[in-house]
């Protein structure tokens, strides 16, 4: 499979930027422009070149993502202008970070630019008004010095206002530069001339409409070109009224960039939000910019009565106060989203005090307002330099709660010392360390997650954002961190943390990785990321859970069953994953069929069980199955979810859980003293051969027919689709084979659940219960293991941990009939009638095939090694017929048992 | 013979140092200086591209051990071969010269070589272009950022003379190298396509190497990996790719990146490792092989060689060790966003 690379408009800086469809918008400051700012125009004629630096800079920290450099003044001399004032910004790294657009009307000018500049740049711009053969000539040259071009709709008969002239001189431009010059699509941009309208004279009203709609279709013709724009021409008319311009600019931009506008020449530093505009005058401007209710000039004339009431009231206006009346959590969210500092510390302390603790003021007001940010960001009605104020804002609060933190922090530190409790938060803290992924410049979430970590008494380490993989594993190998949060917020930094999470492996590093930030998610994480590192990942959701995250990760006790838990979970939501991507995907029975597991047969040696027939065991000594118990389901059938013995510490359920263990233990004393329970049980051995999905299983002369069910979705290439069927050696193979089963149950429970019901115990006798079934469990899994040791002898010489049986580590399986690999449960009777088990040690099977006593456990045993636990998943009609009549089931009966299993 | 037509075939290799198979000459101002300069106004010694023309037996002897080395491409001994670079000898008039002399050194060693060894691989000879010793994007004066010691112009007519020689010499490829800053590449690329457009030749395919020059991740001028491939892409290059500065085992995350970016083919030609205190490479030929093999394996490349410190040793292992292993696929470039 090889690599594929999108067509995406790259530019670059000393950094890379590229327009990809999700980048929304890109603005270029337009300040260090002669032509737009007269400060600017009056520092580059004074030689102040450091202070027109500055003018530079402050247009990088606004958010431009590209600078607009223009020079051309009748006062200076250009291509001087150019040369000295390009090669000092190509000397700042904080500006030279961004790439450049050179903006002149003169062509030597902008080859004087091109000249000093390393990346790649923006030519603006080239048109063909003096005709093809100079637009040609240019256009080789800016090709020569590998610029992306700005076309002005522009040619021999003047500027193109109409949509159609508009939209007929991008298309031949477009042709000449791409047949002609060679240029690629995605470095040619549009500016189909934005002109102002509201001038008063009819012809202009439409001048917004025909730029969105030439826009719209531009797009649509060439969908690898880029359109851009000076905003600011649209509202000329109304110069002088800041609050209105700012308004129409953030009307104008909504529409256009929903039409395919890319980027524009914007004043990063001033922008409005859309959805922040007062209603009356984002009504008007609507009108105004769309030509809508403007017969005779209507709306024209409404917005310009209305600019002028605004400015009426001047500053006053402008400076809508209202909001400050609202509650704290409003103002903050108001701050935040408009990006107001002026009273964010006020607001901040006054949610201190009104909160139990700081932090509650961070995850709660500050991320919601947070939230809103993001999603006006996500529907186009933000844009970056707006959300660069909002985490300034945000910064700015978070700074002020710190020292609150801090000395919360301190408090529980001298709380420890006093009460001589082990602190924790002493020096040794585990070090976590945070990084926002290459190419992602994102980190307010990060930081949160930075801020509660450190609350809890953690060592930070913050790489910051745009770090690449390289640095971050290096930084944590040499700090010997113990955990490591990866963030990022756009799609690609997916691809990176995935990229991050196969170097670690490579390198093979052994802490887990916590992926966050607002594109990851659980299902990606553990789609993609999980399966390439195995040393534990984990999808945190927000930032107060990646306390508990990171708890249970540096808990030595909790570690293995957290990250095991979370592997099964993520386990299980790909292969949800998997099975729904391909949801339609299923194989005829037949095919299916054909790609079953492939087993070497000739080299296999099945071991022979020492006993065919059954072995029944009627009372199983207790005390050797109490270390078999699985404690986990214990729990939550009490409804306390956790791993075991994590549990017992938890923070919440903790106390409780000890307490409840203990009880169970008592209890268990008494039950193995005073013998209240049997633990009776029956295992068989049989030869046994296969047919495609039949088992046959030979008992003295009689021959029992198993049936199983075989995946029917259609599997990645060299995967088989699987059946139990398919670890019986076939008939064909003329190798002896076997099958196991057994069934196990604890007796005697019911008089001793009346004692307690007598009582009104309901503790104990659900505790008795619970326990019986922990039993029929353990029972079954010493069973298994004496099963693969000694009666079947398949694997003499395994010596697992109680932990490693838990996770079911050994050779060999032991499905029940009901469940995923074999989701029939009237295979039960079969399974019953070869064991006995009811004449033999009393268990009885419900109509609905369950098992009485409750307390008991069935299944079969397969002794092949490459045998498995697997979901047979959904089934066809097909199989389902097939399956009927080799059982001579009618099918309705069939389809009733296996109704899970069917679409 | 083309060499697209190799590498869509296979791994090329290119070869190691010159400068440190020069050493072993141990040639001394006498030899540098041979009987045509006796008389020059400066010292020459350690002018190596002036071998070419006063000891053009060492360098072709150079170029053969390569070529029995395993290398289907060697580069002509033009590291310096430019009007800004030989004014440090005063011997900028020869920047023309020593590129055809260079050029020619490198096309008969091919003819001597592959006549001793009929039925080889076919060879190829890559006009070396290096950074220049004065940059574009650098002020050398710290109180005067503003400043810059040669101009864009100057080093576009540099490079255009160079060019010329290498391609009247009749090298096969262009290899821009060692790029340390990104605008003096320009000034290469921007002289070979005018250099081709004014004499109606058909271009010559282009090679870029640029250097990353220390852990940071970025070339000396400033610019990240990225950026700086995104800056050259309208060389429409052959191969786009790294060398120099770091042993292969600093270079590998950033060839990893480069060969998930680039459209074109990709090359590594790194340092045998980081020099020692004193200044000397220590690297084993079978450790940057070693190093090598595991991109080639990893898809990452499709020319690989060394570059300082590197010997016809390591280039021999390098050769051994790829030869079995496919190259990097191409890219698909996709139509639509």
């Amino acid at each position: 499979m090889s690599l594929s690379i999108k067509p995406y408009l790259r530019l670059s800086g000393l950094e890379p930027l590229v327009v990809r469809p999700e980048t929304n918008f890109v603005n270029v400051g337009e300040r260090t422009n002669v032509t737009g700012s007269k400060k600017f125009a009056r520092l580059i004629r004074d030689n102040q070149y450091e202070e027109a630096l500055s003018v530079a800079r402050q247009q990088v920290e606004s958010g431009a993502q590209i600078l607009d450099v223009n020079m051309d003044d009748a006062m200076l001399e250009g291509v001087t202008a150019m040369t000295t004032f390009m090669n000092l910004v190509q000397s700042e790294p904080d500006i030279a970070r961004i790439p450049i657009m050179i903006d002149s009307s003169k062509f030597e000018i902008i080859e004087a630019g091109l000249k000093c500049v390393q990346g790649k740049c923006i030519v603006n711009s080239i048109s063909m008004k003096e005709g093809e053969e100079k637009f040609i000539n240019q256009a080789f040259t800016c090709k020569a010095f590998g610029a992306a071009v700005i076309v002005m709709a522009f040619d021999e008969l003047g500027q193109a206002d109409t949509k159609q002239r508009k939209i007929d001189i991008c298309v031949r431009a477009y042709k000449i530069l791409t047949e002609k010059v060679g240029f690629a699509p995605q470095d040619i941009i549009f500016d189909p001339n934005i002109f102002a309208i509201a001038t008063g004279i009819e012809e202009h009203n439409n001048y917004a409409v025909d730029f969105i709609e030439a826009t719209r279709e531009i797009k649509r013709l060439m969908p690898l070109t880029k359109v851009s724009g000076g905003v600011s021409n649209v509202s000329f008319s109304f110069r002088g009224n800041d609050h209105v311009r700012e308004a129409i600019h953030a009307v104008f931009l909504y529409h256009a960039i929903n039409a395919g506008m890319d980027m524009g020449i914007v004043n990063a530093g001033q922008l409005v939000v859309y959805d922040e505009i007062e209603p009356t005058l984002r009504q008007l401007c609507e009108d105004v910019i769309l030509n809508r209710n403007n017969d005779n000039n209507e709306a024209t004339e409404k917005l310009i009565i209305h600019a002028e009431i605004v400015k009426a009231k001047g500053k006053i206006a402008i400076k809508d106060e209202a909001w400050r009346n609202d509650p704290v959590e409003k103002r903050l969210s108001h701050s935040l989203v408009n990006g107001i500092t002026d009273y964010i510390d006020i607001d901040t302390e006054e949610a201190r005090q009104k909160y139990a603790t700081p932090l509650e003021v961070i995850e709660g007001p500050l991320m919601d307002g947070m939230g809103i940010v993001g999603d006006l960001f996500g529907a186009g009605k933000m844009f970056l330099p707006q959300v660069v104020k909002s985490a300034r804002v945000m910064k700015k609060s978070v700074a002020i709660l710190t020292p609150y933190i801090e000395a919360e922090k301190e408090e529980r530190k001298q709380a420890h010392i006093a009460a001589g409790t082990t602190n924790t938060e002493a020096a040794g803290a585990a070090k976590i360390l945070l990084a926002t992924v290459k190419g992602d410049v994102h980190d307010i979430g990060k930081n949160i997650v930075g801020v509660v970590l450190g609350c809890n008494g953690y060592d930070i380490i913050d790489l910051g954002v745009m770090v690449p993989a390289d640095k971050i594993l290096e930084t944590a190998q040499r700090e010997k961190v113990a955990i490591i949060g990866l963030s990022g917020l756009i799609t690609p930094s997916l691809d990176e943390m995935v990229h991050i999470a196969k170097e670690m492996k490579r390198r093979g590093m052994t802490q887990p990785l916590l992926i966050g930030g607002a594109t990851t998610s659980r299902i990606h994480t553990a789609v993609k990321i999980a399966p390439e590192y195995e040393s534990g990942v984990v999808h945190v959701l927000d930032a107060s859970r990646s306390v508990t995250v990171a708890g249970s990760l540096l808990s030595k006790e909790q570690k293995m069953d957290f990250l095991t838990g979370i592997k099964e979970e993520y386990v299980k939501l790909k292969h949800g994953f998997d099975n729904k991507k391909t949801v339609k995907n299923y194989l005829a029975y037949e095919e299916a069929l054909k790609n079953k597991v492939k087993v070497d047969w000739n080299n296999h040696v099945t071991a022979t069980p020492g006993f065919t027939g059954t072995r029944v065991f009627d009372n199983f000594d207790l005390a050797v199955l109490r270390p078999f118990i699985d404690w986990k389901p214990f729990f939550i059938t009490w409804e306390m979810h956790g791993n075991f013995p994590a549990i017992l510490t938890d923070s919440v359920v903790g106390k409780e859980a000890t307490k409840l263990y203990k009880d169970a233990n008592d209890l268990l004393d008494k039950i193995i003293a005073e013998k209240w329970l049997t633990a009776k049980g029956t295992i068989g051995f049989w030869e046994a051969s296969s047919e495609d999905d039949v088992v046959e299983v030979r008992t003295g002369n009689e021959i029992v027919t198993l049936s199983f069910l075989r995946q029917q979705i259609k599997k990645a290439a060299g995967q088989p689709n699987l059946s139990l069927a398919d670890f019986i050696a076939p008939k064909t193979s003329g190798k002896k084979d076997f099958i196991g089963a057994f069934a196990v149950t604890i007796d005697g429970i019911e008089k001793h659940l009346e004692k307690f019901e007598a009582g009104h115990d309901d503790y104990n006798k659900i505790m008795l219960q619970a326990l019986a079934d922990r039993f029929a469990e353990a029972f079954a899994e010493a069973l298994h293991l004496q099963t693969r040791k000694e009666f079947w002898g398949y694997d003499k010489e395994e010596n697992l941990s109680n932990e490693a049986l838990i996770k079911e580590q050994y050779n060999g399986i032991r499905p029940a009939p009901g469940y995923p690999a074999c989701p029939d449960h009237t295979e039960k009777y079969k399974l019953f009638d070869l064991l006995k088990a009811t004449d033999t040690i009393g268990i009885q099977l419900t109509e609905s095939l369950a098992m009485y006593p409750a307390s008991s456990v069935c299944g079969w045993y397969f002794s092949n090694p490459g045998s498995q636990y697997f979901g047979v998943g959904k089934i066809q009609r097909d199989q389902l017929e097939a399956y009927a009549k080799r059982k001579n089931m009618p099918v309705e009966v069939a389809e009733k048992w296996l109704r899970p299993v069917l679409e | 013979m083309d060499i697209r037509k190799e590498l869509e075939k296979r791994i090329l290799v290119i070869d190691g140092a010159m400068g440190t198979m020069i050493q072993r000459h141990k040639l001394t101002e006498t030899d540098y200086r041979g009987e045509r300069f006796k008389d020059w106004r400066s010292d020459v010694k350690g002018n190596n591209d002036l071998l070419c023309i006063t000891q053009p037996d060492i360098i072709k002897g150079i170029h053969k051990l390569y070529l029995a080395a395993g290398a289907d491409i060697i580069e002509t001994n033009t590291f310096s071969s430019t009007a800004i670079a030989m004014a440090d000898y005063d011997m900028q008039a020869l920047a023309y010269e020593l590129n055809v002399a260079a050029s020619r050194c490198a096309r008969e060693a091919i003819q001597e070589f592959m006549a001793e060894n009929p039925g080889t691989t076919p060879k190829f000879v890559a006009g070396a272009i290096g950074p220049l010793n004065k940059t574009l994007s650098l002020s050398p004066d710290v109180n005067n950022p503003g400043y810059r010691a040669v101009s864009f112009d100057d080093v576009v007519a540099a490079y255009y003379e160079q060019i010329k020689g290498l391609v009247d010499g009749g090298v096969d490829v262009l290899l821009i190298e060692t790029i340390f800053d990104t605008l003096n590449a320009k000034g290469a690329i921007y002289a070979a396509k005018k250099y081709f457009r004014d004499h109606h030749k058909v271009e010559l395919p282009i090679m870029i190497s640029g250097t990353i020059t220390d852990a940071s991740g970025r070339t000396l001028s400033g610019q990240t990996l990225e950026a700086f491939y995104t800056s050259v892409m309208h060389a429409n290059p052959l191969s786009v790719g790294l060398n120099c500065a770091l042993g292969a085992a600093e270079m590998r995350s950033y060839i990893e990146e480069l060969s998930q970016l680039a459209t074109c083919y990709t090359s590594a030609y790194p340092n045998a490792g980081l020099p020692n205190a004193m200044g000397e490479y220590d690297e084993q030929p079978h450790e940057t092989a070693h190093f090598i093999e595991e991109w080639a394996s990893q898809g990452f490349v499709n020319i690989v060689g060394g570059c300082c410190g590197t010997t016809p040793d390591h280039i021999k292992h390098i050769a051994d060790n790829v030869r079995k292993i496919k190259t990097r696929e191409l890219p698909v470039m996709e139509a639509v966003l």
